[in-house]
Protein backbone atom coordinates (compact mmCIF):
# COMPACT_ATOMS: atom_id res chain seq x y z
CA UNK A 1 0.00 0.00 0.00
CA UNK A 2 1.44 3.77 -1.05
CA UNK A 3 0.60 5.67 1.85
CA UNK A 4 1.81 3.18 4.19
CA UNK A 5 4.93 2.77 2.31
CA UNK A 6 5.73 6.84 2.35
CA UNK A 7 4.72 6.89 6.42
CA UNK A 8 7.62 4.23 6.54
CA UNK A 9 10.02 6.17 5.00
CA UNK A 10 8.95 9.24 6.96
CA UNK A 11 6.34 11.27 5.02
CA UNK A 12 4.84 13.25 7.91
CA UNK A 13 1.76 14.18 4.60
CA UNK A 14 1.30 10.58 4.44
CA UNK A 15 1.33 10.50 8.28
CA UNK A 16 -1.08 13.43 8.63
CA UNK A 17 -3.57 11.89 5.63
CA UNK A 18 -3.68 8.01 7.55
CA UNK A 19 -4.47 9.66 10.64
CA UNK A 20 -7.70 11.21 8.85
CA UNK A 21 -8.65 8.04 6.79
CA UNK A 22 -8.73 6.22 10.02
CA UNK A 23 -10.36 8.72 11.82
CA UNK A 24 -12.88 9.18 8.90
CA UNK A 25 -13.88 6.09 7.83
CA UNK A 26 -13.78 2.80 9.84
CA UNK A 27 -13.90 0.45 7.73
CA UNK A 28 -10.82 1.28 5.87
CA UNK A 29 -8.67 0.72 9.44
CA UNK A 30 -8.36 -3.00 8.84
CA UNK A 31 -6.59 -2.72 5.59
CA UNK A 32 -4.11 -0.21 6.77
CA UNK A 33 -3.49 -1.77 9.84
CA UNK A 34 -2.73 -4.88 8.24
CA UNK A 35 -0.01 -3.04 6.64
CA UNK A 36 1.82 -0.89 9.02
CA UNK A 37 0.85 -2.59 12.76
CA UNK A 38 4.27 -5.03 12.28
CA UNK A 39 5.62 -1.91 12.15
CA UNK A 40 5.04 -0.43 15.74
CA UNK A 41 5.90 -1.58 19.13
CA UNK A 42 8.63 1.18 18.96
CA UNK A 43 7.47 3.78 21.18
CA UNK A 44 6.89 4.71 24.82
CA UNK A 45 3.18 5.71 24.97
CA UNK A 46 3.10 8.14 27.59
CA UNK A 47 -0.68 9.35 28.74
CA UNK A 48 -1.12 12.94 30.48
CA UNK A 49 -4.96 13.45 32.47
CA UNK A 50 -5.95 16.10 34.73
CA UNK A 51 -8.73 18.60 35.83
CA UNK A 52 -9.16 20.85 33.22
CA UNK A 53 -6.87 23.96 33.50
CA UNK A 54 -4.18 22.07 35.38
CA UNK A 55 -1.74 23.19 32.55
CA UNK A 56 -1.71 19.52 31.09
CA UNK A 57 -0.62 21.02 27.37
CA UNK A 58 1.84 23.67 28.40
CA UNK A 59 3.91 20.35 30.79
CA UNK A 60 3.62 18.34 27.73
CA UNK A 61 4.90 21.08 25.64
CA UNK A 62 7.90 21.38 28.17
CA UNK A 63 8.40 17.83 29.00
CA UNK A 64 8.68 17.96 25.10
CA UNK A 65 11.44 20.31 24.54
CA UNK A 66 13.37 18.58 27.18
CA UNK A 67 13.26 15.32 25.33
CA UNK A 68 13.92 16.48 21.84
CA UNK A 69 17.08 17.96 23.33
CA UNK A 70 18.10 14.69 24.37
CA UNK A 71 17.20 13.45 20.82
CA UNK A 72 14.74 11.43 20.84
CA UNK A 73 11.62 12.25 18.65
CA UNK A 74 7.97 13.18 20.02
CA UNK A 75 4.34 12.41 19.01
CA UNK A 76 1.34 14.49 20.56
CA UNK A 77 -2.12 13.25 20.20
CA UNK A 78 -4.16 16.10 22.18
CA UNK A 79 -7.79 15.09 22.55
CA UNK A 80 -10.41 17.54 22.99
CA UNK A 81 -14.44 17.37 23.48
CA UNK A 82 -17.14 16.79 20.56
CA UNK A 83 -19.89 19.31 21.20
CA UNK A 84 -22.95 17.35 21.57
CA UNK A 85 -24.91 19.95 20.33
CA UNK A 86 -23.24 20.88 17.05
CA UNK A 87 -20.94 17.70 16.55
CA UNK A 88 -18.36 20.20 16.55
CA UNK A 89 -15.13 20.83 18.41
CA UNK A 90 -12.78 23.40 19.21
CA UNK A 91 -9.03 21.90 19.14
CA UNK A 92 -6.73 24.35 21.38
CA UNK A 93 -4.16 22.37 22.88
CA UNK A 94 -1.26 23.86 20.09
CA UNK A 95 -1.82 27.02 21.36
CA UNK A 96 0.37 26.47 24.37
CA UNK A 97 2.92 24.09 22.07
CA UNK A 98 3.46 26.77 19.49
CA UNK A 99 7.13 26.65 19.80
CA UNK A 100 6.95 22.82 19.01
CA UNK A 101 4.96 23.44 15.57
CA UNK A 102 7.97 23.74 12.96
CA UNK A 103 10.74 21.32 15.08
CA UNK A 104 10.47 18.34 12.49
CA UNK A 105 10.90 15.73 15.17
CA UNK A 106 7.63 16.50 16.75
CA UNK A 107 4.44 15.28 15.40
CA UNK A 108 1.31 17.23 17.03
CA UNK A 109 -2.15 15.99 16.61
CA UNK A 110 -5.18 17.07 17.24
CA UNK A 111 -8.32 15.23 17.74
CA UNK A 112 -11.94 15.70 18.83
CA UNK A 113 -13.61 12.93 20.72
CA UNK A 114 -16.58 12.51 18.26
CA UNK A 115 -19.07 10.88 20.99
CA UNK A 116 -17.06 8.60 22.51
CA UNK A 117 -16.32 9.35 26.74
CA UNK A 118 -13.84 8.39 29.22
CA UNK A 119 -11.26 10.64 27.46
CA UNK A 120 -9.64 9.78 24.56
CA UNK A 121 -11.51 9.06 20.95
CA UNK A 122 -12.34 6.24 19.27
CA UNK A 123 -9.59 5.84 17.05
CA UNK A 124 -7.00 7.52 19.33
CA UNK A 125 -5.55 4.34 19.85
CA UNK A 126 -4.83 3.71 15.95
CA UNK A 127 -3.51 7.04 15.45
CA UNK A 128 -0.81 6.47 17.79
CA UNK A 129 0.11 3.39 16.34
CA UNK A 130 0.55 6.00 12.99
CA UNK A 131 3.15 8.13 14.65
CA UNK A 132 4.88 4.62 16.46
CA UNK A 133 5.60 3.68 12.68
CA UNK A 134 6.42 6.80 11.64
CA UNK A 135 9.07 6.64 13.90
CA UNK A 136 8.48 8.51 16.80
CA UNK A 137 10.15 7.45 20.37
CA UNK A 138 7.64 8.85 22.75
CA UNK A 139 4.38 9.40 22.10
CA UNK A 140 2.22 11.62 24.48
CA UNK A 141 -1.81 11.13 24.49
CA UNK A 142 -3.13 14.28 26.29
CA UNK A 143 -6.57 13.21 27.52
CA UNK A 144 -10.03 15.67 27.63
CA UNK A 145 -9.32 16.15 31.31
CA UNK A 146 -12.90 16.38 32.27
CA UNK A 147 -11.52 14.56 35.33
CA UNK A 148 -13.43 12.13 36.73
CA UNK A 149 -14.18 9.42 33.29
CA UNK A 150 -10.39 9.38 32.19
CA UNK A 151 -9.30 5.58 33.06
CA UNK A 152 -9.28 4.70 29.43
CA UNK A 153 -5.90 6.21 28.91
CA UNK A 154 -4.72 3.38 31.28
CA UNK A 155 -5.12 0.98 28.97
CA UNK A 156 -4.11 3.52 25.89
CA UNK A 157 -0.55 3.81 27.39
CA UNK A 158 2.46 2.51 29.06
CA UNK A 159 2.71 5.53 31.78
CA UNK A 160 -0.17 7.27 32.77
CA UNK A 161 1.02 11.23 34.19
CA UNK A 162 -1.81 12.44 36.55
CA UNK A 163 -1.67 16.54 36.89
CA UNK A 164 -2.77 18.05 39.77
CA UNK A 165 -3.11 22.30 40.47
CA UNK A 166 -2.79 23.49 43.95
CA UNK A 167 -6.21 24.71 45.35
CA UNK A 168 -8.01 22.62 43.04
CA UNK A 169 -9.23 20.39 45.42
CA UNK A 170 -7.65 17.93 42.87
CA UNK A 171 -6.25 15.00 45.35
CA UNK A 172 -9.69 14.53 46.57
CA UNK A 173 -11.16 14.27 43.01
CA UNK A 174 -8.39 12.04 41.65
CA UNK A 175 -9.50 9.62 44.34
CA UNK A 176 -12.89 10.24 42.96
CA UNK A 177 -12.03 9.43 39.73
CA UNK A 178 -10.22 6.42 40.08
CA UNK A 179 -6.79 8.02 38.93
CA UNK A 180 -4.73 6.78 42.12
CA UNK A 181 -5.15 3.44 40.41
CA UNK A 182 -4.09 4.61 37.08
CA UNK A 183 -0.96 6.72 38.30
CA UNK A 184 2.38 6.13 37.68
CA UNK A 185 3.57 9.64 38.22
CA UNK A 186 1.94 12.49 39.76
CA UNK A 187 2.63 15.87 39.08
CA UNK A 188 2.23 18.95 41.63
CA UNK A 189 2.38 21.75 38.72
CA UNK A 190 2.05 25.21 39.65
CA UNK A 191 3.97 24.37 42.62
CA UNK A 192 4.97 28.26 42.86
CA UNK A 193 1.54 28.70 44.37
CA UNK A 194 0.60 28.98 47.81
CA UNK A 195 -0.40 25.45 48.93
CA UNK A 196 1.68 22.94 46.55
CA UNK A 197 3.49 21.14 49.89
CA UNK A 198 0.09 20.60 51.19
CA UNK A 199 -1.35 19.27 47.76
CA UNK A 200 2.21 16.92 47.91
CA UNK A 201 1.87 16.15 51.33
CA UNK A 202 -2.24 15.01 50.47
CA UNK A 203 -0.78 12.80 47.40
CA UNK A 204 1.40 11.40 49.75
CA UNK A 205 -0.56 10.56 52.75
CA UNK A 206 -3.13 9.23 50.16
CA UNK A 207 -0.85 6.75 48.76
CA UNK A 208 0.06 5.36 51.63
CA UNK A 209 -3.24 4.45 51.90
CA UNK A 210 -4.21 3.26 48.39
CA UNK A 211 -1.06 1.48 47.65
CA UNK A 212 -1.80 -2.45 47.10
CA UNK A 213 0.40 -4.86 49.06
CA UNK A 214 3.62 -5.97 47.00
CA UNK A 215 3.19 -3.32 44.54
CA UNK A 216 6.36 -2.54 43.65
CA UNK A 217 5.74 0.91 41.70
CA UNK A 218 5.63 3.89 43.99
CA UNK A 219 4.45 6.54 42.18
CA UNK A 220 6.90 9.23 42.41
CA UNK A 221 4.88 13.06 43.28
CA UNK A 222 7.24 15.84 41.45
CA UNK A 223 6.54 19.40 41.58
CA UNK A 224 7.20 21.59 38.58
CA UNK A 225 6.18 24.67 37.49
CA UNK A 226 5.52 23.89 33.66
CA UNK A 227 5.25 27.55 32.26
CA UNK A 228 8.90 28.74 33.73
CA UNK A 229 9.90 25.50 32.51
CA UNK A 230 10.81 24.52 36.31
CA UNK A 231 11.27 20.77 37.42
CA UNK A 232 11.21 19.60 34.17
CA UNK A 233 14.13 17.00 33.90
CA UNK A 234 13.08 15.30 37.06
CA UNK A 235 10.10 14.44 35.47
CA UNK A 236 11.68 13.20 32.00
CA UNK A 237 13.90 11.36 34.19
CA UNK A 238 11.07 9.49 36.20
CA UNK A 239 9.30 8.48 33.00
CA UNK A 240 12.45 7.30 31.63
CA UNK A 241 12.58 5.68 35.40
CA UNK A 242 9.08 4.39 34.88
CA UNK A 243 9.52 2.68 31.21
CA UNK A 244 12.92 0.83 32.81
CA UNK A 245 10.60 -0.13 35.77
CA UNK A 246 7.89 -1.73 33.23
CA UNK A 247 10.65 -3.52 31.26
CA UNK A 248 12.68 -5.28 33.81
CA UNK A 249 9.51 -6.26 35.70
CA UNK A 250 7.61 -7.84 32.39
CA UNK A 251 4.72 -5.04 33.14
CA UNK A 252 5.41 -3.97 29.86
CA UNK A 253 4.15 -7.09 27.67
CA UNK A 254 1.41 -7.05 30.56
CA UNK A 255 0.29 -3.51 29.55
CA UNK A 256 0.41 -4.35 25.89
CA UNK A 257 -1.26 -7.64 26.14
CA UNK A 258 -4.00 -6.31 28.44
CA UNK A 259 -4.10 -3.43 25.62
CA UNK A 260 -4.36 -6.20 22.87
CA UNK A 261 -7.19 -7.42 24.46
CA UNK A 262 -8.75 -4.40 24.88
CA UNK A 263 -8.65 -3.72 21.20
CA UNK A 264 -9.99 -6.76 19.73
CA UNK A 265 -12.90 -6.93 22.21
CA UNK A 266 -13.64 -3.17 21.00
CA UNK A 267 -13.10 -4.19 17.16
CA UNK A 268 -15.60 -7.40 17.85
CA UNK A 269 -18.35 -5.34 19.93
CA UNK A 270 -18.40 -2.73 16.88
CA UNK A 271 -18.44 -5.85 14.22
CA UNK A 272 -21.25 -7.25 15.91
CA UNK A 273 -23.26 -4.52 16.69
CA UNK A 274 -22.79 -3.24 12.82
CA UNK A 275 -23.80 -7.08 11.61
CA UNK A 276 -26.87 -7.02 13.98
CA UNK A 277 -28.28 -3.52 12.82
CA UNK A 278 -27.45 -4.38 9.13
CA UNK A 279 -29.21 -7.66 9.63
CA UNK A 280 -32.74 -5.52 11.17
CA UNK A 281 -35.22 -4.20 8.52
CA UNK A 282 -36.35 -0.47 7.74
CA UNK A 283 -37.29 1.25 10.56
CA UNK A 284 -37.50 -2.28 12.58
CA UNK A 285 -35.25 -0.51 15.29
CA UNK A 286 -37.03 2.88 16.00
CA UNK A 287 -39.90 0.65 15.89
CA UNK A 288 -38.77 -1.34 18.78
CA UNK A 289 -37.35 1.63 20.97
CA UNK A 290 -40.88 3.56 20.82
CA UNK A 291 -42.20 0.11 22.17
CA UNK A 292 -40.25 0.41 24.99
CA UNK A 293 -40.78 4.24 25.49
CA UNK A 294 -44.59 3.29 25.98
CA UNK A 295 -44.12 0.08 28.20
CA UNK A 296 -45.20 -2.48 25.80
CA UNK A 297 -41.34 -4.16 25.61
CA UNK A 298 -38.92 -3.74 28.20
CA UNK A 299 -35.31 -3.70 27.33
CA UNK A 300 -34.34 -7.02 28.47
CA UNK A 301 -36.92 -8.79 26.09
CA UNK A 302 -36.50 -6.08 23.43
CA UNK A 303 -32.24 -6.99 23.55
CA UNK A 304 -33.50 -10.96 23.57
CA UNK A 305 -35.24 -10.53 20.30
CA UNK A 306 -32.76 -9.06 18.36
CA UNK A 307 -29.93 -11.46 19.53
CA UNK A 308 -32.61 -14.00 17.91
CA UNK A 309 -31.61 -12.88 14.82
CA UNK A 310 -27.80 -13.98 15.87
CA UNK A 311 -28.87 -18.19 15.43
CA UNK A 312 -26.90 -19.98 18.20
CA UNK A 313 -24.26 -17.17 19.16
CA UNK A 314 -27.17 -15.10 20.21
CA UNK A 315 -28.73 -17.81 22.62
CA UNK A 316 -27.85 -17.68 26.22
CA UNK A 317 -24.72 -20.32 26.93
CA UNK B 1 -18.97 3.84 10.29
CA UNK B 2 -18.01 6.85 8.38
CA UNK B 3 -18.04 9.98 10.10
CA UNK B 4 -16.60 12.52 7.98
CA UNK B 5 -15.91 15.72 9.64
CA UNK B 6 -14.60 18.81 8.34
CA UNK B 7 -11.69 20.25 10.00
CA UNK B 8 -10.53 24.26 9.36
CA UNK B 9 -7.40 25.35 10.87
CA UNK B 10 -7.50 29.15 12.20
CA UNK B 11 -4.55 31.10 12.48
CA UNK B 12 -2.98 34.51 13.04
CA UNK B 13 -0.53 35.09 11.51
CA UNK B 14 1.62 38.09 12.44
CA UNK B 15 2.03 40.86 15.77
CA UNK B 16 -1.65 41.43 16.04
CA UNK B 17 -2.03 41.99 19.70
CA UNK B 18 -5.65 40.35 20.14
CA UNK B 19 -7.33 37.49 18.23
CA UNK B 20 -11.23 38.24 19.49
CA UNK B 21 -12.11 37.87 16.40
CA UNK B 22 -10.51 34.87 15.27
CA UNK B 23 -12.19 33.35 18.55
CA UNK B 24 -15.68 34.28 17.61
CA UNK B 25 -15.29 32.63 13.57
CA UNK B 26 -13.58 29.63 15.59
CA UNK B 27 -16.17 29.39 18.13
CA UNK B 28 -19.10 29.82 15.49
CA UNK B 29 -17.60 27.48 13.17
CA UNK B 30 -17.82 24.69 16.23
CA UNK B 31 -21.48 25.67 16.52
CA UNK B 32 -21.50 25.03 12.69
CA UNK B 33 -20.72 21.49 13.48
CA UNK B 34 -17.01 22.04 12.28
CA UNK B 35 -13.66 20.66 13.71
CA UNK B 36 -11.37 23.85 14.55
CA UNK B 37 -8.39 23.92 15.59
CA UNK B 38 -6.98 26.70 16.92
CA UNK B 39 -3.60 28.15 17.59
CA UNK B 40 -3.41 31.11 18.76
CA UNK B 41 -1.77 34.56 18.47
CA UNK B 42 1.44 35.27 16.63
CA UNK B 43 1.80 32.77 14.48
CA UNK B 44 4.89 32.43 11.62
CA UNK B 45 3.85 31.19 8.40
CA UNK B 46 6.37 28.32 8.73
CA UNK B 47 4.09 27.46 11.76
CA UNK B 48 1.12 27.82 10.09
CA UNK B 49 1.78 25.64 6.94
CA UNK B 50 3.22 22.80 9.02
CA UNK B 51 0.29 22.72 11.45
CA UNK B 52 -2.11 22.45 8.47
CA UNK B 53 0.14 19.37 7.25
CA UNK B 54 -0.28 17.90 10.75
CA UNK B 55 -3.29 18.21 11.22
CA UNK B 56 -4.76 17.24 7.66
CA UNK B 57 -7.37 20.73 7.54
CA UNK B 58 -9.94 20.81 5.04
CA UNK B 59 -9.21 24.45 4.83
CA UNK B 60 -7.47 27.83 6.31
CA UNK B 61 -8.72 30.39 8.05
CA UNK B 62 -6.01 33.39 8.77
CA UNK B 63 -7.33 36.85 10.62
CA UNK B 64 -4.77 39.80 10.42
CA UNK B 65 -5.39 42.88 11.81
CA UNK B 66 -1.97 44.31 11.53
CA UNK B 67 -2.06 45.37 7.73
CA UNK B 68 0.67 43.16 6.71
CA UNK B 69 -1.21 40.75 4.73
CA UNK B 70 0.37 41.32 1.37
CA UNK B 71 3.89 40.74 2.85
CA UNK B 72 2.41 37.08 5.12
CA UNK B 73 -0.04 35.90 2.89
CA UNK B 74 1.76 34.86 -0.30
CA UNK B 75 4.36 33.25 2.09
CA UNK B 76 1.87 31.19 3.65
CA UNK B 77 0.40 30.25 -0.03
CA UNK B 78 3.73 29.39 -0.95
CA UNK B 79 4.62 27.17 1.72
CA UNK B 80 1.48 25.28 1.46
CA UNK B 81 2.05 24.81 -2.24
CA UNK B 82 5.93 23.79 -1.07
CA UNK B 83 4.26 20.90 1.35
CA UNK B 84 1.70 19.87 -1.26
CA UNK B 85 -0.94 20.87 0.35
CA UNK B 86 -1.95 24.04 -2.28
CA UNK B 87 -5.13 22.58 -2.94
CA UNK B 88 -6.28 23.60 0.49
CA UNK B 89 -8.48 26.82 0.06
CA UNK B 90 -7.41 29.54 2.03
CA UNK B 91 -9.74 32.16 3.56
CA UNK B 92 -8.97 35.70 5.21
CA UNK B 93 -10.68 37.83 7.61
CA UNK B 94 -9.71 40.69 9.59
CA UNK B 95 -8.70 44.80 8.62
CA UNK B 96 -8.30 44.34 5.10
CA UNK B 97 -8.82 47.32 2.72
CA UNK B 98 -10.77 46.73 0.07
CA UNK B 99 -8.30 47.53 -2.92
CA UNK B 100 -6.16 44.46 -2.17
CA UNK B 101 -9.72 42.30 -2.06
CA UNK B 102 -8.39 41.60 -6.12
CA UNK B 103 -5.42 41.18 -5.53
CA UNK B 104 -5.68 38.79 -2.61
CA UNK B 105 -7.82 36.84 -4.74
CA UNK B 106 -5.67 36.19 -8.04
CA UNK B 107 -2.53 35.54 -5.50
CA UNK B 108 -5.56 32.33 -4.69
CA UNK B 109 -7.16 33.55 -1.73
CA UNK B 110 -10.47 31.34 -2.04
CA UNK B 111 -12.66 34.15 -0.13
CA UNK B 112 -11.72 37.65 1.98
CA UNK B 113 -14.29 38.53 4.85
CA UNK B 114 -14.43 41.84 6.28
CA UNK B 115 -15.54 43.73 9.59
CA UNK B 116 -19.09 43.30 9.66
CA UNK B 117 -19.45 39.86 8.10
CA UNK B 118 -22.20 37.54 9.95
CA UNK B 119 -20.80 33.74 10.73
CA UNK B 120 -23.53 32.22 9.30
CA UNK B 121 -22.02 33.87 5.86
CA UNK B 122 -18.55 32.69 6.50
CA UNK B 123 -20.16 28.56 7.45
CA UNK B 124 -22.17 29.20 4.01
CA UNK B 125 -19.28 29.99 2.04
CA UNK B 126 -17.23 27.20 3.61
CA UNK B 127 -19.93 24.17 2.70
CA UNK B 128 -20.19 26.08 -0.91
CA UNK B 129 -16.47 26.06 -1.44
CA UNK B 130 -15.99 22.20 -0.29
CA UNK B 131 -18.65 21.06 -2.27
CA UNK B 132 -16.75 22.30 -5.42
CA UNK B 133 -13.85 21.04 -4.42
Amino acid sequence: MEIVERLLAGDRRAAARLMSLIENDTSQAPRLMAALYSHTGHAHIVGVTGSPGTGKSTLVSELTKKIRAQGEKVGIVAVDPTSPFSGGALLGDRIRMQELSTDEGVFIRSMATRGSLGGLARATGDVVKVLDALGQDLIFIETVGAGQSEVEIARAAHTVVVVVAPGLGDEIQAIKAGLFEIADLFVVNKADREGAEGAVATLNYLLDMNQAEGERWRPPILKMVAIRGEGVEAVVDALKGHRGYLKKSGQLELRNRERSEEEVKRIIEEALWGRLLSRLEEGEWERMMLRIADRELDPYAAAEKLLESWGDLGKEG
Amino acid sequence: MAERKVRILIAKPGLDGHDRGAKVVARALRDAGLEVIYTGLRQTPEMIAETALQEDVDLVGLSILSGAHMTLFPRILKLLQEKGLGDIPVLAGGIIPDEDIPVLREMGIAGVFGPGTSTQEIAEFINQTLKRA
